[in-house]
Order: structure tokens, then sequence, then C-alpha cells
């Protein structure tokens, strides 16, 4: 274990940039998100939520795939750049590193999604512990560890210390590229200390007793059935907010862009709470909002843990709870669940 | 089976042929630029079609695997791509991937039974490539009925190869049908699901449904009165696609991802899915 001074962050920065690219939570416009080091960034780790998750960092809100130029009628198609530079996630929390194994689920799944497949293996993520949870968390509830996310190389903020640990190969390889300005710390009581501080804090939060009991693959038919969607979903805007601020949704759109130079055929972020989602020339299989509504709960909570050995589509960050213009989220669905249940028995 | 080496990125394809089926059907034959075909496929797999700029989604391959010279897809005019594709002339090149989902177990659970196929309209054209699959594998096959029926005589496709080699090869019965009496038309007049109750085929032969899903609701309720179960009766599903590889999340129903899970089912299994598929 190793440990910095937090005034020795930005000569830590630097040194990153040497031969990484390096993301971090960054103040600008007034939001705090991930987004490129400059020595003039106005780095903010302390910002436990940023607003959009890091998740574009692997799995980015545009991204080509590839361009169709015709000439002279003969069409050629060019493959897209992949990530080949080597970079850095700074300051990651462990509901968003939850959020990059649940998109490792869908993404390298065979057939493995090349662009973020290339990411994946040439992104390190420097994790750091929650510090202090809000009251919008509930990481725990989906088995989250906040004061020891499993990162390349976690981070525990103790008074004005940055304890330094690696877990992996890569963590290994960027501490050492950042070696001559750590400290080793033989001592990890500290940390020991700062963990247990964080897990009590995390206990009393107005979310922590929240229960999943029901939410598999088991009862699929019966939650889907459940009248209770019809009176949760009327106050939705259908905006999509939720699943951009979202660090697990993964669904996505692919269109076009004209260009001078062809037809860029690029990916982006799409929601399945808009109308044309599922929207056909021959018909479409969700008209209704609640439909839309419903499917986004069901998926994370029921479908997606069905697939993937019982691993949520949710990381409990408390994104959506806080950012819904009118106050529906994850956590009203669960909880209007569970007193439906307790009513009937 | 070969496959693009990244899956999100097409290959150029040639169309090398377009015949007129119907008013709003036309069929595209489609090769690879140095000739051939651009992969090998199952019947029922579909492939992406993408018209740079225009627009891309999803086809049922209509030709068999066992064509070796080229793929044909045939497309009903209904939206901006299609449209835009019934606008080419032979000698267009478009992208295309695949060949994305499943198949109909031609080499499994089908083998050895009397086979009954029943169509509506577009719906022929995932089926037809099982169809001459069977036919060019004749012997693993039991008895093949074919019934087809769409609104008008001018409406049902592939017309020219139900005549000269479906209805001649042995063992094969096509029963076709048109929804309203027509000028010129001798034959069967009336809806699919009715003239299937009369034929009142044996509950003993393993059946494949295409066609608009109002049709394939009365056909399976029929099915069923005639004393088939659901585990016999297969079906395909068509919802909006983007990727084809169960990731982009638009055809999710329940578990099941259509395009890579899809687009056959069998119908036991689509009642086991959340009722939201049609």
């Amino acid at each position: 274990m190793y440990r910095i001074h937090s005034k020795q962050t930005a000569a830590l920065f630097q040194k990153i940039t040497e031969e990484r690219e390096l993301y971090l939570p960054v103040k600008a416009g007034g939001q705090v998100n991930f987004a490129a080091w400059t020595p003039d960034a106005e780095v903010s780790l302390e910002t436990l939520k940023t607003v959009k998750s890091p998740k574009d960092a692997f799995f980015p809100q545009f991204e080509s795939l590839y361009t169709c130029r015709t000439q002279e009628g003969k069409l050629t198609i060019e493959a897209g750049k992949r990530k080949d530079r080597p970079f850095v996630v700074f300051g990651m929390k462990a509901c968003d590193l939850k959020g990059i194994q649940v998109l490792d689920q869908v993404f390298l799944k065979e057939p493995a999604d090349s662009c973020y497949a290339a990411r994946r293996e040439k992104g390190t993520i420097v994790a750091l512990a929650c510090a202090a949870p809000e009251t919008s968390c509930f990481c725990s509830v989906f088995g989250i560890d906040p004061a020891a996310p499993a990162a390349d190389v976690c981070l525990w903020k103790i008074g004005e210390e940055f304890y330094w640990k690696s877990y992996t190969e890569k963590g290994a390889a960027l501490t050492k590229s950042v070696e001559p300005l750590l400290e080793a710390a033989e001592d990890s009581a500290a940390v020991e200390k700062e963990q247990a501080r964080i897990r009590s804090m995390v206990k009393k939060l107005p979310y922590a007793s929240l229960s999943l009991e029901g939410w598999d693959g088991a009862h699929m038919n019966e939650k889907f059935e459940s009248p209770l969607w019809e009176q949760l979903y009327r106050p939705c805007l259908a905006c999509g907010t939720c699943t951009f601020v979202c660090p697990a949704c993964q669904c996505y759109d692919i269109r076009d862009y004209k260009t001078a130079d062809g037809v860029q055929r690029y990916r982006c972020w799409d929601s399945c709470m808009y109308s044309d989602f599922t929207l056909m020339a021959a018909g479409n299989n969700r008209t209704t909002q609640m439909q839309r509504f419903r499917q986004r709960f069901m998926h994370k909570l029921v479908y997606f843990p069905a697939n993937n050995d019982g691993m949520y589509s949710c990381t409990g960050c408390g994104r959506c709870v806080e950012k819904c213009p009118v106050s529906l989220n994850i956590v009203k669905v669960i909880k209007a669940f569970a007193k439906e249940g307790a009513a009937n028995e | 089976m070969n496959r693009t080496t990244d899956a999100l990125i097409p290959q150029v394809g040639v169309i090398t042929d377009i015949r007129q089926e119907t008013p709003d059907v036309k069929t595209f034959r489609v090769n690879a630029p140095e000739g051939g075909k651009l992969f090998d496929h199952m019947p029922g797999q579909c492939a992406m079609l993408c018209a740079p700029g225009v627009g891309e989604a999803m086809f049922s391959i209509t030709s068999s695997p066992t064509n070796q010279a080229y793929q044909e897809f045939s497309i009903k005019c209904c939206g901006e791509l299609t449209e835009y594709l019934h606008s080419l002339e032979p000698g267009s090149q478009i992208a295309v991937r695949g060949p994305y989902g499943n198949y109909f177990p031609v080499d499994s659970e089908l083998k050895g039974k009397d086979l009954l196929f029943i169509a509506g309209g577009i719906g022929l054209a995932p089926l037809r490539s099982v169809i001459n699959y069977v036919l060019d594998h004749r012997a693993d096959y039991g008895t093949v009925d074919i019934l087809y029926g769409a609104r008008s005589a001018d409406d049902l496709v592939q017309m020219k190869e139900i005549r000269e080699v479906w209805m001649q090869a042995p063992d094969v019965h096509v029963h076709l049908t048109i929804d309203r009496p027509q000028e010129g038309w001798e034959g069967h007049v009336g809806f699919v699901p009715a003239y299937l109750k009369e034929l009142d085929f044996a509950p003993d032969k393993t059946a494949l449904v295409c066609g608009p899903p109002v049709m394939i609701k009365f056909v399976l309720a029929a099915l069923e009165e005639m004393g088939y179960t659901k585990d016999q009766v297969y079906t395909t599903l068509e919802l909006r696609m983007k990727c084809g590889i169960g990731k982009c999340g638009r055809c999710n129903i329940g578990t099941k991802y259509v395009c890579k899970d899809g687009p056959v089912f069998r119908f036991d299994e689509i009642d086991e899915m959340p009722d939201e598929i049609w």
C-alpha cells in the first residue's frame, strides 16, 4: 500500500498523462462530470456523484462505428478507429464500477462489441472509496461495498492523505509509473478504520433496508402483470433522463450522419422510455408509456438478473432518484411492490 | 458458419437482380462484389440491409441455404428504407451484415416430420427458405403441405416458383387462397385460418406459421381446435432491431432478445414470455 498527500495530486495527474490519457471529475459549467484532465481543470474528487455516470469512458454517448463512401456507384466501408491509447479513469465510485461490470455482461458477451472491448483493454480504473455517502445512495441493496471498490487501483481519502492500493496487473503497471510520487504506507489500520466508518454510515442510509425479494426470473409474469404499473407510471414524462444518467443503461441506437466525406454510421445512447424506441413501419409492440416504463424496471430488476446469474442492472447510485423531474424512480417502484406484497400477505 | 468479423461492421453487397412480385413486394438478389454469397446462413435467419444515409433494417433471408449462388430478400415497400430499396436498380450496392438469429430446427426437431407451412402475404418470405431447404433434402422429411394466402391473387409472392417447383415436387401439396373473390381466380377464396379448418389436417404434423399478427393469432386458435399442441407450432417474431446481437435493447421481450434468441420460436416458448410481443 502507498499514500500520497492531496497537495501532490496535480503532480500525480501530470505524471499519469505522460503515458496515458486521464479522465476524472472536473467542474465545468456549474456541473461536475468526468472529463479529460488539463493543468487548469477544476478537479473535484470530493464530488460523490458526477451528473452523468463515467460510463462514457467505455461506452461513449456518441461514437462512429464506420464510414460509408460511394464513388461512381461503388460503395466502400471503412471501420472506425478503435481506442488504441491507454487511459485512466480516476476517482470512480463503487456503484459506477459496478455499472461497468453490468456493461461487461452485455458488451463482452460473444459476439463482443469491438469498440467497448478495445476501451476496456486500454482503460485502467482508479476507484475512490465513498467518504460521505448521500441520502439518495442505496448501493448496499445490490451487495456493493462503497468502502472497497474492486478496481485496478483503489484509493481511500483519510485526512489529507490518499491511501493507494493496487489490485490488478494494470493497477500495478500504473502504480509503477507514478511510484516516485508515492510514499510507502505499511500500516493498513487507517484504511480498515475508514472502511468501518463508511460501512456504518451506509447502514444508516434511508434506503438501506430496501428489499429485492421477489425480483427474479421466477416471478417474471407475476411482476409483469401487476396492476401497480398502471398507477406508478402516470407522472412519467418520458424524458429519458433516468436512462441517460444511469451507469448501467446500455440501450443504443445506430444512426447516419452525412458528412462531406461520406456517411458516418454512429452509435449513440438511446432510451427505452421513448415512443419510437420500438416503432417499426409495421407497428409498435409498446404503444403506451406504461409499457415502456414497465420495460425499464422489468429489465433492470427481473430480465437482466435472470440472464446474468442474479446481477441486477441497477447499482443504487441514486442519480435517477435525484434527477427525475417528477421524483419517479426505481426506489419508488421497489417500495410500491414491497408494500403491495405485504398487503397481500 | 462465417460471420462478419466485427459484428456491427457490414460488408458491401451488390444487388444483382430485382423481381417485382406484387404491386408492393420486390425480391432482391444479393451477391458479394466478387460474386458468390456474402455468407452462409440457415433457414429462418436474417440479415441487416443498410442503405447508407437512408437507414438499416433486419430482413429475413428468403433464399434457401442450399442455393449456393446468391441470397434473396423479399421486401415489402412500407417505410423509408424499403421505399428507397424499391427505387434501386440492379447493380446498386448496399451494406449487408449477418447472418443473425437462430433458425428453424431443420437439422433436429423437424427431421422426419410431416410439415405444414402456413403463410400469409409477405409472411411467406422466411418460410420459403425452409420449404426450399426441405425440397432439396426431400428424403429427410415427411409430407409437405403449404397453405398460403394473400389479400388478392396479385398479392401472392413467388408464384412462378410455387407453380413450377413446389406444385411439381413429390409429396408436396400447395393450398392457395385469397381473401375475396376476384375475376380470373379459380382457387379457394377465404381467410387463411378458415381455409385451414376446412382442410382439417391430421394433428400429427409440425406447423410453421408466418404472417401478419392477426392471422397468426387465428391460425394458432384453429390449430389448437384441430388438436395441435403449442409445442408443434413454430413462428418467427418481428420487432425493431438495431444491433442484431442482443445488445442495443430494442427487441428485448422478457429474458429473450428476438434478434439473437429468435426470430424462430415455438408457441410454448412464446407462451412463457411477457405478453407484449404483438
